[in-house]
């Protein structure tokens, strides 16, 4: 998040004047245009300049999308583009610095530095486009891939369980973490500006298709017969209803969630959960990232949101206090700090 | 008594890891220092921070050669050795002077102690000790006795022995507790019976090296005849982080360091992180790997950025430095090298990364290549670094060595206005800019930092279009932008001091020498030059390239033989970039410095057999 404030400009750009000159070339389908198209939008209805925000980008499809936008980017190298938006963000923390990766690049090869990020709470959004594949490498299963997938490097199957992405996050302490799908272009820009002015480290997963080596992976819940019983879009404050007539919802059993029929055996709207993006204690919210379909619809939205200081903030704050607290006051008073001894 | 006037003098405090044998060291050299001797330290200690008590691998050194003139090196071995138990002693005896004294805590040679050592029989009794002047003194129930009685714990009492020995020495020395007594009270201006019991014991010490009548002679070391100004001590990791925070102050810029602790390299964020207050931002992240790609996502929006290893992190930045070079942005990485290859000799020094430096990514990915000579040089040498990555747009590997990094030296203290100011290469103004235009006499490109209004911009790691940086894979671009990336590289020649020599009349063996091995190098040499002998001696600090006079100083000598610690790394790549000339190389792989004798050994080997 930037601040307003010493940035705010009196005429907003368009979505369309945050592109940059060169010509996209992902796959034609590919779920990457309608992020793309999302950020845009983003950007000019929160009406940051583009010179204020920076786009850092590790390595995979995805990763090509800072040269998309007119802004600042980084396309850097495999993995390691949170190491290098945390040096941005601790150099210039007035920009708005978004981290572009996919699930091979957050979640293999950059794992280590996803957790930290999170557990870190840098102040930046991290877009996970996860499409359960290698996409660049042209189709080897992925730490998301799902258990037994047939891949061109797993011709009998995978014999590793995936990760998911949420709870990898709330597992590293995530203060914001939401869950969108690359065909609901409304929700992914109310989701983007949420996590745009959030203080801390947001990571948005989204479930991206691979139109030419994953096609539909994520269709169960995208596709337009099945998505209405099979996603859960969460608004904080909101009963967690969903179904075609918004007559199905999930209550608390004990440890478990279940799905309950409003009307039916004596359920009414009362019994349905009501949606508490805040709430710093992450159980449910970690249930919540967990559901799967067909049993249950997978949460979709802001699923957390919370207040937390951020290391940015932190690291600054103990410069300042240093510097007002310090003995010394130019670097000629602690090099002639100490013993010293003069020759003649 | 006959009190000894002497030149110079090497001491060598050893024993357990835990003896504090390197705080002895150090005070004994504050002391010294401060009375304006040239001084030069070598502390040695094993990696595990509290190696196998009584054991020779857990022996912990400290070394000082401290004197008028001649101090290049800490000396080869010492004239005065404390050795506080027999694995010290075991540790040091192959590498004594002839008739030197040895300081010995008797009441560590028990039965069980000295078979720990792995002596068969009692050093002290069997006769092995007899050319040497041997000194046992009941350090440790003496210390024990003279502070009973301030009710301090056992353990806090034994810790405070190092300070009899300590006594003792600056007794030997003639030397003054005065500086020793103020450092105490105020490191433990809160612990009032602390302060009393190192104070007590050292003057303890002191008086019973005075009273014993062990010694035949006590020694006095003049004063050096030092350029005027004001010095102090610096350790080379310290002086490294300050001429870090020099550099950015004089750049105008505010100092980043991305790091991940590794030894011997951690000194430098233990400096650094202590000067918050200068602006420095400091980030310890969770690998090698993110220590440096925050420092590349630092320089990306303006900062000075540096990261700072050794040999095995090296190998993890490995790529992200090639992504440093691509985009063309400034990066210094600090590489003080240890013994390799693999995690190898953590706490040894050695100069075995200069290839990996050189050579060590994928691609053609020319970088410069520095490296510094002494502990205090290493202010220069980093500021040099920073110079250099941010007026040419390129990453700088500073190779210093555990050898300087822990050694010290008194360094006279330059203050801000006695440095050059450095300029970032930025952009003026937008007419004309362009991502990858570049400079014409330095073929860097500008530094525009997110933020800026009008010059948004995207750079990464895919090959970049000349002029527009915008992503290309067209053939005879990539190898333009190949040749304009070593070009520039190599230009930063123009903008480097020619490259000097000691000796301009010698033509038979000219020895060659880099990094941080310069000063037994400048001593083995000056004392050959003393003796008439016809040598000269040259060594290189940038090694990336090399200075333009470089050639020109091979010419006209019968022999040259370059002198380093790894395997003929430096001699290989001056015999591929000069083929018309021979190096004969002098390499040791001990994990420890040249000593001025071997030196001297070989130079006259060198010149005796043509």
């Amino acid at each position: 998040m930037i601040n307003m404030e010493t940035t705010a400009v009196q005429c907003a750009l368009k979505p369309k004047e945050y592109a940059s000159d060169q010509e996209v070339k992902w796959c034609p389908g590919c779920g990457d245009y309608a992020v793309l198209s999302a950020v845009r939008k983003t950007l000019s209805e929160l009406n940051i300049p583009k010179e204020k925000v920076a786009f850092i980008s590790g390595i995979g499809c995805s990763s090509r999308f800072p040269y998309y936008m007119g802004s600042y980017g980084f396309h850097t190298i495999h993995g390691r583009a949170a190491g290098v938006a945390t040096g941005v963000k601790i150099a210039n923390p007035d920009l708005s610095v978004w981290i572009i990766s996919g699930d091979g690049d957050a979640l293999a090869i950059g794992g280590n530095h996803f957790i930290h990020a999170i557990r870190r709470n840098i102040n930046a959004n991290l877009l996970l486009f996860n499409n359960q594949i290698y996409g660049l490498t042209k189709g080897q299963y992925s730490p998301t891939s799902e258990l037994g997938m047939i891949t061109k490097s797993s011709p009998h199957g995978t014999i590793e369980e995936p990760f998911s992405p949420g709870e990898l996050a709330i597992g590293s302490q995530s203060k914001f973490f939401a869950r969108v799908v690359d065909t609901d272009l409304k929700t992914m820009v109310a989701v983007l500006k949420q996590a745009e002015q959030h203080n801390g480290l947001s990571v948005i997963e989204i479930l991206q298709n691979c139109v030419i080596f994953n096609d539909k992976i994520h269709s169960a819940i995208t596709g337009k017969e099945t998505k209405a019983e099979n996603q859960l879009i969460l608004e904080h404050g909101k009963p967690m209803l969903f179904g075609a007539e918004k007559n199905k919802g999930l209550r608390l059993m004990g440890l478990e969630l279940e799905v309950v029929t409003v009307g039916e055996n004596g359920i009414t709207e009362a019994d349905v959960l009501v949606h508490d993006a805040g709430n710093p204690n992450p159980t449910l919210h970690y249930m919540l990232t967990q559901l799967k379909s067909p049993e249950f619809p997978v949460a979709l939205g802001v699923i957390r949101n919370i207040k937390a200081p951020t290391y940015d903030q932190a690291l600054h704050n103990q410069r300042a206090e240093e510097k007002a607290n310090s003995k010394f006051h130019s670097l000629n008073d602690l090099f002639l700090s100490g013993n010293t001894f003069r020759v003649n | 008594m006959i009190k000894t006037e002497l030149k110079s003098a090497v001491i060598k405090f050893a024993g357990d890891s835990g003896d504090g044998m390197q705080l002895a060291g150090m005070l004994f050299t504050d002391t010294t220092a401060n009375k304006g001797n040239e001084i030069a330290t070598f502390p040695d200690f094993p990696s595990e921070i509290r190696a196998p008590q009584g054991t020779v691998a857990g022996v912990s050194g400290f070394q000082i050669h401290f004197g008028e003139s001649g101090v290049y090196s800490p000396g080869d071995a010492p004239d005065v050795l404390i050795a506080m138990n027999p694995a010290a002693l075991k540790a040091n005896l192959s590498n004594l002077k002839p008739a030197c004294t040895i300081i010995i805590d008797s009441d560590n040679f028990t039965e069980r102690a000295i078979g720990k050592a792995g002596f068969s029989r009692n050093p002290l009794e069997n006769g092995i000790l007899s050319d040497y002047q041997i000194i046992e003194a009941p350090i440790t129930s003496l210390t024990k006795s003279s502070i009973a009685d301030l009710g301090l714990d056992n353990k806090s009492v034994v810790r405070c022995k190092n300070m009899f020995a300590l006594g003792m020495v600056f007794w030997l020395f003639n030397e003054s507790l005065d500086q020793t007594i103020n450092f105490f009270k105020q490191k433990f201006a809160k612990k009032p019976a602390l302060v009393k019991a190192n104070i007590k014991v050292l003057q303890t010490g002191f008086h019973f090296a005075e009273t014993v009548e062990a010694f035949t002679s006590s020694f006095f070391v003049p004063s050096a005849k030092k350029v005027a100004g004001i010095y102090r001590n610096l350790t080379g990791n310290q002086a490294t982080a300050w001429g870090l925070l020099a550099a950015a102050k004089k750049a105008n810029r505010d100092l980043f360091l991305g790091t991940y602790p590794i030894t011997p390299a951690t000194d430098i964020l233990h400096e650094l992180t202590k000067h918050k207050w200068a602006g420095v931002k400091i980030f310890q992240a969770e690998d090698e790997i993110a220590g440096v790609c925050s420092a590349i996502g630092a320089s990306f929006a303006g900062d000075l950025a540096v990261t700072t290893t050794s040999g095995p992190g090296m190998a993890l930045k490995t790529e992200a430095i090639g992504l440093a070079i691509m985009t063309e942005l400034p990066l210094v990485i600090v590489n003080v090298q240890r013994g390799g290859p693999s995690t190898g000799l953590p706490t040894k020094t050695e100069q075995s990364d200069l290839s990996q430096a050189l050579y060590g990514r994928n691609g053609d990915s020319p970088a410069v290549v520095i490296s510094a000579s002494t502990p205090a040089t290493c202010f220069d040498w980093a500021f040099e670094a920073c110079r250099i990555a941010v007026e040419h747009m390129t990453p700088v590997i500073l190779l210093t060595e555990s050898y300087i990094a822990n050694g010290t030296e008194p360094w006279k203290i330059k203050l801000l206005d006695e440095l050059a100011e450095i300029h970032p290469n930025t952009a003026e103004s937008h007419e004309d800019w362009q991502p990858y235009k570049r400079d014409k006499k330095t073929l860097a490109r500008k530094w525009v930092v997110p933020g800026t209004t009008g010059f948004e911009h995207r750079i990464g790691g895919l090959e970049k279009e000349d002029i527009t940086g915008n992503v290309s894979y067209m053939p005879l671009n990539h190898e333009k932008m190949v040749h304009l990336r070593a070009e520039k590289v190599a230009m930063v020649t123009n903008d480097i001091p020619l490259q000097k020599v000691k000796g301009r009349n010698a033509n038979q063996l000219l020895v060659i020498g880099w990094g941080g091995q310069f000063g037994i190098l400048f001593g083995a040499v000056s004392k050959l030059q003393i003796e008439g002998k016809n040598i000269a001696f040259t060594h290189f600090n940038y090694i990336h390239p090399l200075p333009r006079n470089t050639k020109k100083i091979f010419e006209g000598f019968e022999r040259i033989v370059v002198c380093e610690l790894n395997n003929g790394q430096f001699a290989n790549y001056l015999q591929a970039q000069f083929p018309e000339y021979r190096f004969e190389r002098f390499n040791k792989m001990q994990g420890l410095p040249f000593t001025v004798k071997e030196l001297k050994g070989k130079f006259n080997e060198l010149l005796n057999d043509d």
